[in-house]
């Protein structure tokens, strides 16, 4: 099981990375977007592994995004692995603060609860004129270890290192899941009494699923600003985070990859519907959300399943 | 295994769409292909967005048939190309407008884009346009911090930054010697509101040193209700009371003000509020200061001089069209594309006559001033990259005669009366008194 997890991420890494070099400059750009926003919407699916879904992942997505940028432009640091792992800490801080007192909360009070924090955020930082308010501020674009790449081999670099930070994340969250504490967390979903009649902390095996979420919403944040060079407080916007939600939904808890095929799968339909029928791309990007969900009630995920059921 | 197989398997399927969905038509070389940016939903979609590129569109086809336009526009599209449009909606933030951005260029691949209402995206597409080396014009947005806080060499603004809005609505008060012992504002809670409020008071500070701040009034963006608000201006009794509110805000405030009879009790200015005439008519109480972002609008029409043959062409274009008269956002779409036409001609003589690279548009636009229904339009700031323009302020008048609000003594002001000289930021010039202003 582990070598075979081991062998399907380096495939996968080296098929992603391949895009580095085939993909055009615009495609490379949305799915490293995608990825990005892939991250956040992983961390969603831990959570809704244990039957609860987080309506306020803006807030560590946003928080990953303003610590960079305000780490970058106040102390002049651009590397980008430094820059991601002040995001990650940042937001493992927040979320170990908030994990406990989120974690006794279930169902629609735990997505309101997360919204809430999430749009406090976004209410706070809008009223902070001298970071720019809802305008936002400006990112230089990164370094990679003393390296200022421009033009295509900046974005290819970009692209690799989402690549290669979204299939060791995904690695990483597969082999969680997998542990005893990820099944606890399937049991939980199912039955929460009796996890905690096994002598398992329902509380606990929650707070871990919510930090998970934390750190990995601030390096999808992180690297969104710096792909994007722009950061402002619509990250933490409740729109936002809806969106991370319904990729997390598009995908299903069954699979990992699913959720990075759903994220860049959202973008391309957007960014087709909006040029295509700019006066009615909502529209088109609503029939295609409704249609999936009715095709694929348990995501995209359940595909994998299925095909899977078929071969055995 | 065969899980891993089909994840790839799927990965693949993505990318090879992807691939498949590239290749854009090859540029041709009779055509110039811009990509527009506006909104097409959304809250700034009726108030600036769709008329924009009414107006656009509008101007876009009448160059295309070529000849319907007084000289200098009277050549056939841009520079004798036909022009190409790719309409893209501004609504979903920042985030998806790189984006979108990356993909007008790279996949689209148009020669120039206009676009961007959105102070927001106005800052976040700069760096990104200047990264691709792709020319770019900022239409209609209204933070002076792109170009006091960054320097672009694809990047133009070809209207005029927020401040003068703000600057000459102060100085309409000082030049019909209106008497200002108190005044207050209500301004959406964002950073165009928030912006506008400092402009205002700092040039009030200015022009009446002694005037009274009675209350700042901060109400969300998109509030639509201003019960509360307008209790505690009808409390505090200011003389004036100035907003810089747009869209459903603008109109919400002005019905529920005008109810409860506080633009008998007050003054109101507004610094941006004539696009809400079309919608409101008669419901739109007279008296009131009014500027439109520029000699924009009514102003314009009420302006006459040399610019009157074209601005009544496009004005009767327009209102034959679409059956109401053009707001401002029109009009900076016009002076945009009346822009981008110049730069292309420009760039076109110097050349040789073939389509203009982004490095030859980039150097024809530098510093280049040309005419518009709005104005005569300078790019006289951040070395030739920021544009100034007049600006008129005047008083609403309902005509019940012919069913027509109008402007009356309305005052026009300079360019550079009422915009920062050149080096100088918004704020500085502002509390140091307008050093280098001319009026006349």
């Amino acid at each position: 099981m582990q070598s075979n997890l081991i062998i399907s991420a380096i495939v996968a890494l080296v098929a992603l990375a391949a895009g580095a070099v085939i993909l055009p400059d615009w495609a490379m750009f949305l799915f490293a977007m995608a990825l990005a926003k892939g991250l956040v919407c992983l961390g969603i699916v831990g959570m809704m592994r244990g039957g609860v879904v987080s309506f306020g992942q803006g807030l560590y997505y946003c928080l990953g995004a303003y610590t960079a940028t305000l780490v970058a432009n106040n102390f002049g640091i651009s590397d980008i692995f430094l820059l991601t792992f002040l995001s990650a800490l940042v937001c493992l801080l927040v979320g170990i603060a908030f994990g406990p007192l989120l974690s006794n909360y279930r169902g629609i009070f735990f997505a309101m609860l997360s919204l809430a924090l999430s749009m406090v955020l976004y209410g706070s930082l809008s009223k902070m004129s001298f970071i720019g308010g809802t305008d936002g501020l400006n990112i230089a674009a990164p370094t990679f270890l003393g390296w200022a790449p421009e033009g295509r081999p900046l974005q290819a670099a970009l692209y690799i290192y989402v690549v290669t930070i979204s299939v060791i994340a995904g690695t990483l969250m597969r082999i969680y899941f997998d542990s005893e504490r990820g099944l606890l967390t399937l049991a939980t979903r199912d039955n929460e009494l009796r996890v905690e009649y096994l002598g398992a902390s329902v509380r606990n095996i929650m707070t871990y699923n919510y930090v998970f979420g934390a750190v990995l919403g601030g390096i999808g944040g992180t690297i969104a600003a710096l792909a994007l060079g722009h950061v402002d407080p619509e990250f933490a916007f409740w729109t936002t985070s809806g969106e991370f939600v319904f990729v997390a939904i598009l995908a299903g808890y069954l699979s990992v990859p699913a959720v990075f095929v759903s994220a860049i799968i959202l973008e391309l339909v957007r960014s087709f519907s909006n040029l295509y029928f700019p006066n009615t791309w909502q529209l088109a990007l609503g029939i295609f959300l409704l249609a999936v969900i009715i095709a694929l009630p348990n995501g995209l995920g359940s595909l994998v399943r299925r095909w899977k059921g078929n071969k055995a | 295994m065969k899980t891993t197989n089909s994840k790839i398997g799927g990965l693949l399927a993505t990318m090879t769409l992807a691939v498949g969905l590239s290749g854009p038509a090859a540029a041709e070389e009779d055509t110039f292909k811009i990509g527009v940016i506006t909104f097409l939903s959304g809250q700034a979609a009726e108030s600036f967005g769709v008329p924009a590129w009414n107006g656009g569109k509008l101007l876009v086809d009448m160059l295309n048939e070529g000849g319907k336009l007084p000289a200098p526009y009277d050549q056939k599209g841009f520079g004798g190309m036909n022009i190409e449009v790719v309409v893209v909606d501004e609504a979903g933030g920042a985030t998806k407008q790189v984006q979108e951005f990356r993909n007008l260029v790279q996949r689209e691949e148009v020669d120039a884009v206009v676009g961007y209402v959105s102070s927001g995206d106005c800052l976040a597409i700069p760096p990104v346009a200047d990264e691709l080396k792709a020319f770019t014009i900022l239409y209609d947005c209204g933070t002076p911090r792109v170009f006091e806080d960054g320097s672009y060499e694809y990047v133009f603004r070809t209207a005029a930054h927020a401040t003068m809005d703000n600057v000459s609505l102060a100085r309409y008060l000082k030049s019909r010697n209106f008497d200002v012992p108190s005044f207050a504002g209500l301004n959406q809670d964002y950073a165009w509101g928030q912006d506008s409020w400092a402009d205002f008071t700092g040039a009030m500070n200015q022009l009446y040193p002694d005037a009274e701040v009675k209350t700042a009034l901060f109400p969300k963006f998109g509030a639509g209700q201003y019960g509360t608000e307008i209790s505690a201006l009808l409390r505090e009794k200011p003389a004036l009371v100035h907003s810089s509110n747009w869209g459903g805000d603008l109109q919400g405030f002005l019905i529920q003000a005008t109810a409860r009879g506080l633009h008998k009790r007050s003054q109101l200015a507004l610094a941006a509020g004539d696009h809400v005439i079309p919608q409101l008519q008669d419901k739109m109480p007279d008296g009131i200061f009014l500027g439109a972002r520029g000699v924009n609008g009514l102003a314009a029409y009420a302006r006459g001089g040399e610019l009157e043959e074209l601005t009544n062409t496009m004005w009767e274009a327009y209102e034959a069209e679409y059956d109401t008269f053009p707001v401002q956002a029109p009009f900076r779409m016009w002076q945009a594309i009346f822009g981008l036409k110049t730069a292309i001609e420009k760039a076109m003589a110097e050349n040789g006559g073939t389509k203009p690279t982004s490095e030859e548009l980039a150097a024809a636009m530098q510093g280049l001033s040309w005419d518009a229904p709005s104005g005569h339009i300078e790019m006289a700031l951040a070395n030739g990259h920021q544009a100034i323009q007049p600006n008129a302020i005047g008083t609403t008048k309902w005509n019940a005669e012919t069913g027509k609000m109008e402007l009356v003594d309305v005052e026009y002001y300079d360019a550079r009366c009422v915009n920062p000289p050149d080096g100088m930021k918004s704020q500085e010039w502002i509390a140091q008194g307008f050093p280098g202003a001319q009026c006349d």
